[in-house]
């Protein structure tokens, strides 16, 4: 198995413990005190304001806990720096580099100088190739649609093959159909890969297509935590039935189809 | 959290402390050599200090009151009329005089209005007796007001164009005339802008130094910049050199000060504003004496510049091009200029990074630390220490220590480079956030940084607002005559320093024609600049 430059293989899935953490910004106050069990998808679910990417930047290493300890694979990461840290994370959106091609944002995955050899160039296209961006290398950001500019940052995540992947509304600003399509790649990869994702999103429709667990904030706190199926019963958490809706229970029994494909 | 030691924030602490460095052993120099010669100090404070003083004084607030004035009216006419031919080719020409040399406009003044100038003839015959030319306050004035008024009416002409199209749009519904228009909409955001605009044009007028030197005449006509050249050049009194120093510094600080409070623009640089649809329509009297008031300006502004150009062919410049002494100050001024416009945004993209680094460091809420205030704040020194102050400062420092003119091509670097740093950090500062706002968290998860992250990530997004900061300091370097004018000497000579020798033996001709190659030059490098940030921005 390959491993990254900081040591850490990437061979085996690592759980993601957050151990009593702390943390304030301004006049909100976070706190965290949960793991993510290794190797699984979870969805991140929650109110704006809730935590959601707090509790990511928190793990990726943007933000440091006031107390507390962040853990991956048992081990903490106190004041590792982002790159550092076994984990790779895709935003929103400004994932790319607007004015460098889609093989050097890829490349940057491999080399932060982006000194490539033939060997990075060729692993990075077959990187392209499996998010389906074969033959693309050379396209500028701006050439992109919104869905490829995001298979651009998936392909960059396999390149630097970290057992953690955060996602921070990786698709939020794409349609139904593309979403879809994301999630499945986002699922095939997750087959291969066997990596721990923490994916945040605002759409059950989303954590019930691809989510195996569910991690429900609610004021700075994670409100609950538990299999997908649970959540999306009618036994779930009455926070997040507020939060969804009636969809919840209404939906419930398309999630065993449209789930299929994990 | 503990940030781990970022070499953004080195690098600015480093600039930081060259900065510092500058202007404090500008100060050390002026402490040292006052506290040696106390009495010296004391016996300067004599008549003429105040009548320099005085001066200073009434001669910036005639200027400011004469550019602003008119650039009231002027402005307000030029908003009225939105779409007349040439009148984008006007507004473009108000902006010329920003990018020129303050020698150059000197020179084309006194070809103008000066003893020998194309208009002799027409005052002399009418005053009987000979011309005196524009020397002393009057030709003091008229470059002020020169510079100003243009500067004035581009800002003026920002803040009427800050007016909401729903203003006018009722204006026009309620039926309003010319006067009750001006009244309740235009003059309201005017006076807003007054006090910013007349403090600005206040503070360029107290430290203008070039003007005063090339059209003042005699001790009458002297202010504080020139009399401590003088006092430094020519009669060689380090005293009186430190208590007019003083004096002037105590007197920028205090506008600066009272400035900053009024929330003025002390950089004074304009955009050219584009014309928004009008709704109501000047009648035609107004129409009428509009016209008049923008063609009496712009033949006003127009005018030093045909005679620049008129009088600079007519010298002889094939034979100029051939001098050693041309081509040796052309080489001197080209590559100092380029060395300090490499050091002023060298020095400012340090200072824009560190700020950046510094507050995205910083959590939310919490208040600057010192250093991200200087970071923020520390180019805005200079201003309150002029060129002259700072050079006379090192003059009296170095001058003990080793041959003052041998370290001319440091301090015209270094003091140059300094003064652009405003400019500079206006064009490239929200350029650099708007990047960093982009990239920060990528780089920081890729682990791209250092020179990696400067060359692959900084440089590309970067490069053209860079571009504009550099062309803009050369522009201000090439012409500027402070440093050099103290630091000067046969062996290094710039264009000013060499244009300002050839104005002294009377080489009239020769002086017109290395202006309009100086000014040429100086007006390229902003047309590039402006083009360059333009371009950045679509």
């Amino acid at each position: 198995m390959t491993s990254t430059d900081n040591g850490i293989a990437t061979g085996k899935a690592l759980t993601v413990t957050l151990e009593d953490v702390s943390f304030s910004y301004g006049e909100a106050s976070f706190r965290f005190n949960t793991e993510f069990a290794a190797g699984r998808i979870a969805a991140i679910m929650g109110p704006s304001g809730s935590g959601k990417s707090t509790l990511l930047n928190l793990i990726a290493g943007f933000e440091r806990p006031d107390t507390g300890k962040v853990l991956i694979g048992g081990i903490d990461l106190g004041n590792v720096p982002p790159s550092a840290r076994p984990v790779s994370m895709v935003f929103q959106e400004n994932n790319l580099f607007a004015h460098l091609t889609v093989e050097a944002n890829v490349g940057l995955g491999r080399s932060p100088s982006l000194k490539l050899g033939d060997a990075d160039r060729a692993a990075v296209a077959e990187a392209l190739a499996r998010v389906g961006l074969a033959g693309k290398e050379k396209r500028l950001p701006r050439e992109l649609s919104g869905g490829e500019r995001q298979r651009v940052a998936l392909a960059r995540v396999l390149l630097r093959a970290r057992p953690v992947l955060l996602l921070d509304e990786p698709f939020a600003s794409l349609g139904p159909a593309l979403r879809e399509d994301m999630l499945d790649l986002l699922a095939g990869i997750h087959a291969e890969r066997k990596m721990t994702v923490l994916f945040v999103t605002h759409q059950p429709e989303d954590a019930r297509r691809i989510g195996q667990d569910v991690a429900f904030l609610d004021e700075g706190r994670i409100a609950a935590t538990g299999p997908a199926d649970d959540f999306f019963d009618r036994s779930g958490p009455d926070a997040f039935r507020r939060y969804i809706g009636d969809r919840g229970g209404t939906v419930a029994g398309s999630q065993h189809i449209a789930r299929k494909r994990t | 959290m503990q940030p781990r030691p970022d070499s953004r924030v080195t690098a600015g602490v480093i600039a930081l402390a060259a900065i510092a460095g500058l202007i404090g052993g500008a100060f050390a120099g002026l402490m040292l050599e006052g506290a040696q010669d106390l009495s010296g100090a004391y016996a300067a404070f004599d008549g003429y200090l105040f009548r320099v003083a005085r001066f200073t004084l009434w001669q910036a607030l005639l200027s400011t009151l004469l550019s602003v004035a008119p650039a009231l009216l002027v402005a307000r006419a030029l908003s009225r009329h939105r779409a007349f031919p040439g009148r984008r080719l006007i507004l473009q020409l108000f902006a010329v005089p920003l990018a020129l040399p303050a020698i150059v406009a000197a020179l084309g003044i006194l070809a103008l209005y000066g003893r020998a100038g194309y208009f002799a003839g027409v005052f002399a015959g009418r005053g009987g007796g000979e011309w005196p030319g524009i020397y002393g306050l009057s030709g003091i004035l008229v470059a002020h007001v020169f510079f100003n008024l243009p500067l004035a009416t581009l800002l003026f002409l920002e803040a009427l164009g800050t007016i909401p199209a729903d203003q006018w749009r009722l204006a026009s519904q309620l039926g309003m005339g010319a006067r009750p228009a001006f009244r309740l909409i235009e003059w309201p955001v005017l006076r807003a802008a007054l006090p910013g605009v007349a403090g600005l044009v206040f503070m360029l007028c107290i430290t203008s130094f070039t003007i005063v030197l090339t059209l003042g005449g005699g001790p009458a006509a002297t202010t504080l910049e020139v009399a401590i050249y003088q006092a430094l050049r020519f009669d060689f009194d380090p005293a009186r050199a430190v208590v007019l120093t003083l004096l002037q510094i105590a007197l920028t600080f205090v506008v600066v000060a009272a400035l900053t409070r009024l929330g003025a623009n002390t950089v004074g640089d304009a955009n050219l504003p584009v014309a928004p649809r009008r709704y109501l329509s000047a009648g035609r009297i107004e129409s009428l004496l509009n016209a008049g008031l923008i063609a009496l300006a712009l033949l006003f502004v127009a005018g030093p510049m045909v005679a620049t150009v008129v009088s600079g062919l007519q010298a002889d410049l094939g034979r100029l091009a051939g001098e050693e002494a041309v081509r040796r100050a052309t080489l001197t001024s080209a590559g100092l200029a380029l060395l300090a416009a490499l050091l002023s945004v060298s020095l400012s993209l340090a200072l824009i990074a560190a700020r950046r680094a510094l507050a995205l460091h910083r959590r939310a809420g919490s208040a600057m630390s010192l250093l991200e205030h200087a970071a923020d704040t520390g180019a805005g020194f200079v201003l309150v220490v002029p060129p002259i102050v700072l050079g006379a400062g090192w003059f009296l420092a170095l001058r003990s220590i080793t041959d003052v003119f041998a370290v001319a091509p440091v301090m015209v670097v270094t003091v140059n480079a300094v003064m652009a740093m405003p400019f500079a950090i206006r064009a490239i500062r929200p350029a650099y956030d708007a990047a960093s706002e982009r990239h920060e968290r990528l780089c920081l998860a890729l682990g791209v940084a250092g020179w990696s992250r400067l060359s692959l990530i900084d440089w590309p997004s970067l490069r053209r607002p860079l571009a504009t900061g550099f062309a803009f300091a050369m522009a201000l370097s090439l012409g500027d005559l402070g440093v050099i004018a103290l630091f000067g000497s046969d062996s290094v000579q710039t264009l000013p320093y060499l244009l300002l020798a050839r104005m002294g033996s009377y080489r009239t001709a020769d002086a017109a024609g290395l202006a309009l190659l100086l000014g040429l030059v100086c007006l390229m490098l902003v047309v590039a600049a402006d083009w360059l940030g333009r371009e950045a921005k679509a």
